[in-house]
C-alpha cells in the first residue's frame, strides 16, 4: 500500500455506483438491543422485494448518538426517524421519495442534542459501515497513516500531537505529546517497544469507547499505527473488555481487513515500518484500567498494579518501553495528523484542547452519546442537549468520573467543562460518563454505591485500599441505616484522607472522592441520618471549606 | 523453568478441549496465554472447574496456584456450572439510579437464588454486571444473551415467565 494505491482505492469506492438514496440504520449495541438488527435485515429485504435496490441503498452504520430514541434510522443526510421497528420497513421505504410516513416518528433536525455537537472523534459514527474498510478509506481513512509514513519523520508526528495540546482522554489528562516523546526517547534493552490501546472501559455508566470501537474500529487502529511509527514500536495490543462482544467482533474483523490491505503487517506503505496488532480480552477487573495492572493482565497475570516509577514509558510490557493510550485519545490522532496540530488546538480552552465525548445517562430525557468542545457550559449539556429531567422532576446533581469522580450540584451548572474546572469542583473529567440524578436520588446511597464498587474491585495488594474501602463501606451502611453518630462520620472523613494519601494506585487514591464530594455539597443528607444530629462538630465544615 | 516434555492429556475426550488446546498452541504454550486459555475454557464449557485448571496449568507449565489465583481474581471467570437459563442484571450507575437493585431482589426472591448463584433446580443463574455499557436502555437485563432495556418489574416477571417455559 502506498499513496497512489490508496488514492485508487478511494476513487474506486467513490465512483462505485451510488444509489440515489441511502437509508442508514444504527447498528451499535444500544440500537441493536432495541431491535436494530432485525430492522436492518427487514429494510434490506423490503427494498429488494420492491425492486428498489438500484436506487436505494441500505447500510448498517455505527452509533448515531441518541440511544434513548433507538433504533434510529436516517434517510439521506437530514431525515432522521426514531423508535423504528421492523414493522415500519414499508413505511420507511415509502418515505425515501419524500412521502411523510405516519407510523414512524421523525426526529427534528434542529435538536440541540445534535446541533451543539462538534465531531472529531465521532465524525464517522453513524456515517460509515464499521464492517467495511473501503467505507473508512473513502471517508479519508488511513490517509493520515500514509501521509505520515511517506512525508513525515516520527519526530514530526510527535510535534503535531504536542502542538495540538491533546491530553489523555482516559481520565487523568496527561499531555499526549509528552508521553509519546518520552517513549520515543526511551531505550529498549531488546530493541522492542509496544503500543497498547486501553479499551478496558470499566467506569459504570460510561460507554464512549465501546461506541467508538463498534462504530469506527479502523480509526483506533490507524491511531495505534501512527503512535507506533512515532515512538518506534513494532507491536500493539488492544486490551478490550470481554463484556463488549460486538466491539471485539468488529475489531477482529478490522484487524484482518487492515492486514489484508497492508495498513498493518510488514513494510507498510513500502517503508521499513512494520506493525502488528493483537487483541487481548479483559476478564472483568476494573483495576485493569490502571496501566501497570493492565500490563500485568496482558502478561497473563493477576491484574495488580505495581509502584511507579519506573513508568511504563521506560519499563512496561515485558520490561520494554510501552506507550499506553486510551481509545478516545488514539481516535484523535488521525485527524490531528491529517489537518495538523493547530487545527485541533483551535477548539477548546487554553489548557484543555479539542473535544470530549460524553455518555449521558441517568435521569434525563436524551440518554446517549455526545461530543462537545472542551469548555462548554455544563448547563448547556444538561438542560439543552440532555433535554432536562423526565416527569417534571428537579435536577439534583451530575456525577462525572465514575467511582473516582464526584457529584456536581445545581449551583455549579454554569461551570465550564474542562480538566481544571472539574477538578476544582471536586470531581474529575474521567473517561466521560455523565450520570444525572434528580431530586429522588439519595446522595448518601450514591456514595455507598460507589464505595461498594471500589471495595469489590480493590485488587487487595495494598492495605489502605483493601481494608479502608471495606471500613468506609461499613460506615456508610451504618449511616444509611440510621445507626451512626457524629463520631462515625468524623471517622469516615479521617479514613477518606488516609486512603487517599496512602493507597498504591489510582483506584484507592480516588475511591474517597464520591464520599468527599457528596459531603461537600450535600452535608444535610448525611446530617439528617445521624443519631445525634444536634451535636455539631468539625467534619462537615472542614470538607466544605 | 524446565519445560514439561510430554503434552498433558485433556481431562476428558470431549472435542471442545481441542479448541482450548488450539488457543494455547496459537500462543506457543507461553505462560502469558493463561488468561486467553481460561477465556477459551469458559467460552466452550461455561465454567472453569478444577480438572480444567490442572490441564491448563500443565499445558502452559505454570503452577496450579497461579492458575487458581488468576481464575479467581477476575470476576468474569466462574467456577460454578451455569444454570439452564441466565439472567444478568446490570448494576452500572445509570441502571442503579433507575432501580436495578429492585430487579435483582425481585429475581432473587422469585427463584430463591442469591446473586452470583444458580437456583437449586438448576433452572436459572442470577448474575449481576458492573456495567453493560447500555446505559441508554437503563435499567437493562440480559436474558440468555439478549439485552433488553427499560425494564419495569412487571416486564421483568413476564420475560422470566417466557424464559423458564422455553
Amino acid at each position: 500500500m502506498n499513496s497512489e494505491t490508496l488514492q485508487e482505492l478511494v476513487d474506486k469506492e467513490r465512483q462505485a455506483e451510488q444509489p440515489a438514496h441511502i437509508i442508514r440504520v444504527c447498528n451499535a449495541a444500544g440500537c441493536r438491543s432495541a431491535g436494530g438488527e432485525a430492522l436492518l435485515k427487514g429494510l434490506g429485504e423490503t427494498v429488494k422485494q420492491r425492486g428498489l435496490d438500484k436506487t436505494c441503498g441500505v447500510k448498517g452504520v455505527g452509533c448515531m448518538g441518541l440511544c434513548a430514541a433507538g433504533p434510529l434510522v436516517r434517510i439521506d443526510e437530514d431525515r432522521m426517524y426514531q423508535h423504528v421497528t421492523d414493522k415500519d420497513a414499508d413505511a420507511l421505504v415509502d418515505a425515501v421519495d419524500g412521502a411523510a410516513p405516519e407510523s414512524v416518528q421523525r426526529l427534528p433536525a434542529d435538536l440541540p442534542f445534535f446541533t451543539k455537537q462538534k465531531k472529531v472523534v465521532l465524525e464517522n459514527c453513524g456515517e460509515i459501515d464499521p464492517e467495511r474498510i473501503e467505507d473508512y478509506v473513502a471517508a479519508g481513512g488511513y490517509g493520515a497513516l500514509v501521509k505520515a509514513l511517506t512525508e513525515m519523520a516520527p519526530e514530526q508526528v510527535i510535534a503535531e500531537v504536542t502542538k495540538s495540546g491533546l491530553r489523555g482522554r482516559g481520565g487523568a489528562g496527561f499531555p499526549t505529546g509528552l508521553k509519546w516523546s518520552t517513549v520515543a526517547k526511551a531505550e529498549s534493552s531488546e530493541g522492542r517497544k509496544f503500543v497498547i490501546c486501553n479499551a478496558d472501559e470499566g467506569d459504570p455508566g460510561a460507554f464512549m469507547d465501546r461506541c467508538v470501537l463498534e462504530s469506527d474500529p479502523h480509526r483506533v487502529l490507524e491511531g495505534m499505527a501512527l503512535a507506533a511509527y512515532a515512538v518506534g514500536a513494532q507491536h500493539g495490543y488492544v486490551y478490550v473488555r470481554a463484556e463488549y462482544p460486538l466491539a471485539i467482533e468488529r475489531l477482529k474483523l478490522a484487524i484482518r481487513q487492515a492486514r489484508k490491505l497492508g495498513f498493518l503487517g510488514p513494510e507498510i506503505c513500502d517503508t521499513p515500518f512494520t506493525f502488528n496488532v493483537e487483541l487481548r480480552l479483559g476478564a472483568g477487573a476494573f483495576v485493569c484500567g490502571e496501566e501497570t495492572a493492565l500490563i500485568a493482565s496482558i502478561e497473563g497475570k493477576r491484574g495488580q498494579p505495581r509502584p511507579r516509577p519506573p513508568y511504563p514509558a521506560s519499563s512496561g510490557l515485558w520490561g520494554q518501553p510501552t506507550l499506553i493510550n486510551n481509545v478516545e485519545t488514539l481516535a484523535n490522532i488521525a485527524p490531528i495528523v491529517r489537518h495538523g496540530g493547530d487545527w485541533l488546538a483551535q477548539v477548546g480552552t487554553e489548557k484543555s484542547k479539542g473535544t470530549k465525548v460524553f455518555a449521558l445517562a441517568g435521569r434525563i430525557n436524551n440518554t446517549g452519546l455526545i461530543e462537545v468542545p472542551m469548555g462548554i457550559k455544563l448547563r448547556e449539556i444538561i438542560e439543552d442537549m440532555a433535554g432536562g429531567i423526565p416527569e417534571g422532576k428537579a435536577f439534583k446533581a451530575v456525577q462525572t468520573g465514575g467511582p473516582s469522580g464526584g457529584c456536581i450540584p445545581a449551583d455549579h451548572l454554569d461551570m465550564a467543562v474542562d480538566y481544571e474546572s472539574l477538578a476544582a469542583a471536586g470531581s474529575i473529567m474521567g473517561s466521560g460518563g455523565m450520570i444525572v440524578m434528580d431530586e429522588t436520588s439519595n446522595m448518601v446511597d450514591v456514595a455507598r454505591y460507589f464505595m461498594d464498587f471500589c471495595m469489590s474491585e480493590s485488587c487487595g495488594k495494598c492495605v489502605p485500599c483493601r481494608v479502608g474501602t471495606w471500613q468506609m463501606h461499613e460506615l456508610l451502611k451504618r449511616i444509611l441505616a440510621g445507626d451512626a453518630s457524629r463520631a462515625d462520620l468524623d471517622q469516615l472523613v479521617e479514613l477518606c484522607e488516609m486512603v487517599r494519601a496512602t493507597s498504591l494506585c489510582g483506584l484507592g487514591q480516588t475511591a474517597p472522592n464520591p464520599v468527599l464530594s457528596t459531603l461537600r455539597f450535600f452535608p444535610e443528607e448525611y446530617d439528617n441520618l445521624l443519631v445525634d444530629v444536634a451535636g455539631a462538630t468539625s467534619a462537615i465544615k472542614e470538607v466544605s471549606s | 523453568m524446565i519445560a514439561s516434555l510430554t503434552k498433558p492429556e485433556p481431562p476428558t475426550d470431549d472435542k471442545r478441549w481441542k479448541v482450548v488446546d488450539t488457543t494455547m498452541r496459537r500462543n506457543g504454550y507461553a505462560d502469558h496465554a493463561l488468561i486467553e486459555a481460561l477465556h477459551s475454557v469458559q467460552e466452550w464449557f461455561g465454567y472453569i472447574d478444577e480438572p480444567a485448571m490442572r490441564y491448563v496449568a500443565r499445558s502452559l507449565n505454570v503452577p496450579l496456584s497461579k492458575v487458581y489465583g488468576v481464575a479467581t481474581f477476575y470476576h468474569y471467570f466462574t467456577m460454578r456450572p451455569p444454570g439452564k437459563h441466565a439472567c444478568v442484571v446490570c448494576l452500572g450507575t445509570a441502571c442503579y439510579i433507575k432501580g436495578a437493585q429492585q430487579l435483582v431482589d425481585q429475581v432473587s426472591e422469585r427463584f430463591h437464588v442469591a446473586p452470583g448463584r444458580t437456583s437449586d433446580d438448576g433452572e436459572l443463574s442470577l448474575l449481576t454486571a458492573r456495567c453493560l455499557g447500555s446505559c441508554g436502555l437503563a435499567p437493562a437485563v440480559v436474558f440468555d444473551g439478549q439485552v433488553e432495556g427499560n425494564l419495569t418489574p412487571e416486564a421483568l416477571n413476564q420475560r422470566l415467565d417466557e424464559m423458564v417455559k422455553s
